[in-house]
């Protein structure tokens, strides 16, 4: 196996609000190797934005961060800001959700480019920065013509793609795309995927791909991470966490997927927790239909009870860890439609 | 989605639209003049002259005849630039606004340069450096420098650097001597003893004008502070200022490219808006200082009831407010490339 | 009344039989909401918008009490006895800020100035909003070519100079109602009816199209009802702000005005505006007194508005609010993980 390009262990970001710190992201670890794609998938406010923001430094004020991230041999955390600044772009690039708003509307697109290229490689020929400029631009279907034109010239889909450029053409060792395709339509997102699976396949860019949908995952991602409230619960190859899944969560998840073949809805119970003041113990414990007395009690403790499988969950043990009795089943009040722990 | 950013469709269309607007200010003007004081005749020097004398002017200057027959001289009047001749002083209204006229330009012009310089300055530093002793010194100056009317700081500048400090000249285009000897050939003194180079001239001009001009420029520069900072901090918080960051450009860069050149867009706008302002202050600061410009002239022909005089001045303003706020548009156009249309 | 839009009100007590105030309680409730930010805000936003309104409730007592307060009236040049006061004296004990060129007491004007500040602009904002919004809210909810001519004529008086167009009014309105605080209020309120009725109509047209309003139409709700429900909330937020920003605009028209000598005739009333021009030829004397303490007055209430105004919009106005962030501090992390590597034991 090759060796991780980005290595992260025990990430917390925590956010300072008036009624008290917000545990969007609360201690989460995984690997990217060189050109594999890694879904991030789970629910609106489970914290994959946050966490993509967080690996980037691009927290807002009064946002703590704590943990490590390796990126290659260093852990960003433990530099100085500076250097931590300079890792953005040329190493670890972003691709953002809405790409409309994306682009600065007083500037041509080549002065876009030529700005990323001149601030991490200043001493680029002019002729070198267009040629490579062109070189990216048209991998991603933007022909030279346009190269002078205004963001607003541009529909979606393509401001995308120029945003994937723009990302590209320092030619970074790891990519985290934050919902590319959500604010585009079907076939443009197609177009889109295409394009980052190219990624891997001739850059060996290593991918980290956060959506909430999970048929962009079993499409385009090689290995899956399901994040809830803050935590991965699960974690493993697409295909066998698709085929196989372990967590409730991630079992609920598939189960209330819509395909040509569904007879009911199926909807997990409840909402998404508070996270300024997280249940105890697992935190998905107020709604799981497998849940048992310990699970209210005490965090679950990480599991492999697959190869290559990642699971947070007090089925899967470890038993020396769980008290006695704590294995029955838990009783709780029903859970009102609209009930937030 | 045909877009053509050809700014001279733009110009085209937009000077179209501005002769509706021109013609309703010359109805609205001509009926102002003609419903409450009357005919001018009349109202300038109904208790001095006979009936029969009077009666024998007015219909001379044509002012029986009926309503919509004048109308269409006055439109015919206008369109030949003929505003007939005061009635206190004999005076062609061309010349008038020709010769005040331009002493209110060299004012206001001078004005607008201490207004941008003041107030863009300070108002970009402001939010900059949001919240700290510079952003709340800078947004305090402003509010006093626009709560301050501009004959109250003319006021106190007569007082410190008139007579206190006796500094500069507190009255006046120029002293005596100067406006006796100094060519005219714009109207406009600056230029004129450029042209002349007449370098002592030149020097009681710019003296001269050192207080009146800051004056103006202050007050109007005191809007500018608050208008720009709002401007900056909104752009700030921009998506193409996070998507830059992102992309590692370094944060003056940001602040500085990104950020500033986009909050100054709508402030021509603004400065489009506050020449409305700048024109009424110029009024009181040519009260103030004694300076012979165009708004003095016209307090001293409407203390005098003389309406032609009156009316030709107003519409002359009214045409150049038209004439600039087409300037504006324009120049947005030029640095925005999204509003062309 | 119309409560097809309105939610079933929650029941609060079984003897709730008026339909009406459970609507009344809710909409004192999302008043509430409106200016919840204002108990959110801490620390500078929340001191500016108290030290403004602190600094106008001060004029406004002084308004309300001025012939209580003021030592001599306005326009008053000799004692009780008769005694002609002296012209132009520096302060001193009987006259605290010194009197003018017309022998009156200064400090007395500046106490009687703040009355005349504080009637004109009042009813200059009374007619002004009066005349805006109601035009806007019409305008704005039936389009068309109403709409389109309305907007054309306000555009026209929004780009004149305010301070000529309230010249020419003044000067036109002189005839019929003298020279006293109704012309120059009224001319003042013309001036700012195109900001009402820009504001008011702006958001009409912005949420006319909204699919909630669409489907309260299609319920069959009333256009009044639509306007009351979706836009008089937002309107209540958005015309304090403007209407303190122009209440201070208001007073240094009113000032100018009377510098002119447009404005309000010394024997109506004392005015501001008025004092400084007559002050100006006493700065080539020296004579800092006559002028210094009006244009203080003028300062001070101008600014106290301003803040009222500018704090608001920086409490209300979510794109720039700022979110009272309290700093965060991350307990240590624990250890045990399944992890090849485990995590030290280090905090933040």
């Amino acid at each position: 196996m090759n060796p991780p390009v980005l290595s992260v262990r025990d990430l917390r970001v925590w956010y300072g609000t008036a009624r008290g710190a917000v545990r969007a992201v609360d201690g989460v670890s995984f690997d990217l190797t060189p050109g594999e794609t890694l879904g991030l998938v789970g629910e609106s406010g489970c914290g994959k934005s946050t966490l993509g923001r967080g690996l980037m430094g691009l927290l807002p004020e009064g946002t703590a961060i704590d943990g490590e991230i390796h990126y290659e041999d260093r852990d960003l955390l433990a530099l100085p800001p500076k250097q931590q600044r300079s890792v953005r772009g040329p190493d670890i690039a972003m691709i953002f959700q809405e790409p409309m708003t994306r682009l600065d509307p007083l500037m041509r697109i080549d002065d876009h480019f030529a700005e990323t290229l001149k601030t991490h490689e200043p001493d680029l020929s002019a002729q070198e920065i267009r040629t490579r400029s062109l070189e990216a631009l048209g991998g991603m279907g933007i022909p030279p013509t346009r190269f002078r034109q205004y963001p607003h010239e541009f529909s979606g889909g393509m401001r995308q793609r120029i945003m994937i450029a723009l990302a590209l053409v320092l030619r970074p060792r790891v990519v985290i795309a934050d919902e590319p395709t959500t604010a585009l339509d079907v076939l443009v997102e197609a177009q889109i995927l295409g394009i980052l699976a190219d990624l891997r396949r001739n850059f060996d860019t290593a991918l980290l791909l956060i959506t909430h949908n999970l048929g962009i995952v079993a499409e385009a991602c090689d290995r899956v991470a399901v994040m809830y409230a803050g935590r991965i619960v699960e974690e493993g190859s697409s295909r066998d966490v698709f085929r196989e899944p372990q967590h409730p969560y991630t079992q609920a998840l598939l189960g209330s997927i819509i395909s040509l073949s569904t007879t009911e809805l199926r909807s997990i119970p409840g909402a998404p927790p508070d996270l300024s003041m997280p249940p105890p113990g697992c935190r998905f414990h107020p709604r799981c239909d497998q849940a048992m007395v310990v699970c209210a009690d005490r965090e679950p403790i990480e599991e492999r009870p697959l190869p290559g499988r990642r699971v947070s969950c007090w089925r899967y043990g470890p038993d020396e860890e769980i008290p006695p009795g704590g294995t029955e089943p838990l009783v709780r009040e029903e859970i009102a439609v609209a009930d937030e722990a | 989605m045909k877009r053509s950013s050809s700014l001279r469709g733009y110009v085209i269309t937009r000077t179209l639209l501005a002769i509706p607007m021109l013609l309703i200010l010359l109805t609205v003007v001509f009926l102002l003049m003609r419903v409450a004081p009357g005919d001018p005749i009349s109202a300038a020097l109904g208790g001095k002259l006979p009936a029969a004398e009077l009666a024998r002017r007015k219909h001379d200057a044509g002012y029986d005849r009926p309503l919509a027959v004048q109308y269409v001289e006055y439109l015919k009047d206008v369109a030949t630039l003929n505003f007939g001749t005061t009635i206190l002083d004999n005076r062609p209204v061309t010349q008038v606004i020709a010769q005040n006229g331009a002493a209110t330009l060299e004012l206001t012009f001078f004005a607008m340069i201490v207004a941008m310089v003041a107030g863009v300055g300070i108002g970009l530093l402001a939010g900059a450096y949001r919240d700290t002793a510079i952003d709340l010194g800078g947004r305090l100056f402003g509010i006093v420098l626009y709560a301050a009317p501009v004959f109250f700081l003319g006021f106190l500048a007569q007082l410190t650097f008139g007579k206190w400090l006796d500094w500069l000249p507190t009255s006046g285009q120029t002293s005596p001597v100067v406006g006796a000897t100094l060519q005219t050939h714009t109207n406009i003194l600056v230029i004129d003893a450029i042209i002349d180079r007449n370098w002592s001239a030149l020097q009681d001009v710019l003296r001269h004008l050192i207080m009146p001009s800051v004056v103006l420029g202050l007050v109007i520069g005191g809007i500018f502070i608050r208008l720009v900072r709002v401007n900056l901090l909104q752009t700030m918080k921009g998506d193409y200022v996070e998507a830059a960051r992102a992309r590692g450009v370094k944060e003056p860069r940001v602040v500085y490219k990104h950020a500033f050149k986009n909050a100054l867009v709508p402030v021509i706008t603004i400065m489009g808006l506050t020449f409305a302002l700048l024109l009424g202050g110029a009024v009181l600061t040519e009260e103030t200082f004694n300076w012979p410009g165009i708004g003095a002239e016209l307090v001293r022909y409407l203390d005098n009831r003389d309406y032609i005089a009156v009316q030709g001045i107003v519409v002359v303003t009214g045409i150049i407010v038209v004439i600039v706020s087409l300037a504006i548009d324009i120049l947005n156009a030029w640095v925005d490339p999204r509003i062309r249309y | 009344m119309a409560s097809q839009l309105e939610t079933p009100p929650v029941p609060s007590s079984p003897q709730e039989l008026d339909d009406l105030a459970p609507m009344q309680r809710r909409r004192l409730g999302a008043l509430r909401r409106m200016w919840a930010p204002m108990h959110d805000a801490k620390g500078m936003p929340k001191a500016i918008v108290w030290v403004g309104i602190g600094i106008t409730v001060a004029f406004i007592l002084m308004a309300i009490f001025a012939t209580q307060i003021a030592p001599y009236a306005f326009d008053q040049y000799k004692t009780a006895e008769g005694v002609r006061f002296i012209k132009q004296q520096a302060p001193s004990a009987q006259h605290l800020f010194g009197t003018n060129v017309m022998s009156t007491d200064v400090l007395s004007r500046v106490i009687f100035g703040s009355r005349t500040a504080i009637e004109v602009v009042l009813l200059s904002l009374f007619v002004s909003m009066g005349i805006g919004l109601p035009l806007g809210l019409i305008s704005g909810y039936h389009g068309g070519k109403l709409d389109r001519t309305l907007l054309v004529f306000m555009d026209a008086m929004l780009a004149f100079p305010s301070l000529l167009f309230a010249i020419v009014i003044a000067f036109l309105l002189s005839k019929t109602f003298g020279h006293g605080v109704v012309t120059a209020a009224l001319a003042i309120s013309i001036v700012y009816v195109p900001q009402y009725f820009r504001v008011v109509r702006n958001h009409v047209i912005s949420i006319r199209e909204e699919s909630y309003v669409e489907a309260a139409r299609a319920m069959g709700a009333r256009p009044w009802t639509i306007m009351r429900r979706y836009v008089l909330q937002n309107v209540i937020q958005n015309v304090p702000i403007i209407a303190t920003l122009n209440a201070a605009d208001a007073i240094l028209t009113l000032a100018a005005l009377g510098f002119l000598g447009y404005g309000i005739q010394p024997t109506e009333a004392a005015e501001w505006g008025y004092d400084i021009q007559r002050a100006i030829s006493d700065a080539g004397a020296g004579i800092w007194w006559t002028g210094l303490f009006p244009g203080l007055a003028i300062v001070l209430l101008v600014t106290g508005l301003t803040l009222v105004g500018e704090g608001l919009n920086d409490v209300l106005n979510p794109v720039i609010r700022k979110r009272p962030i309290e700093p965060v501090e991350l307990p240590p992390r624990e250890g045990a993980e399944a992890e090849p590597e485990p995590g030290d034991e280090d905090q933040t």
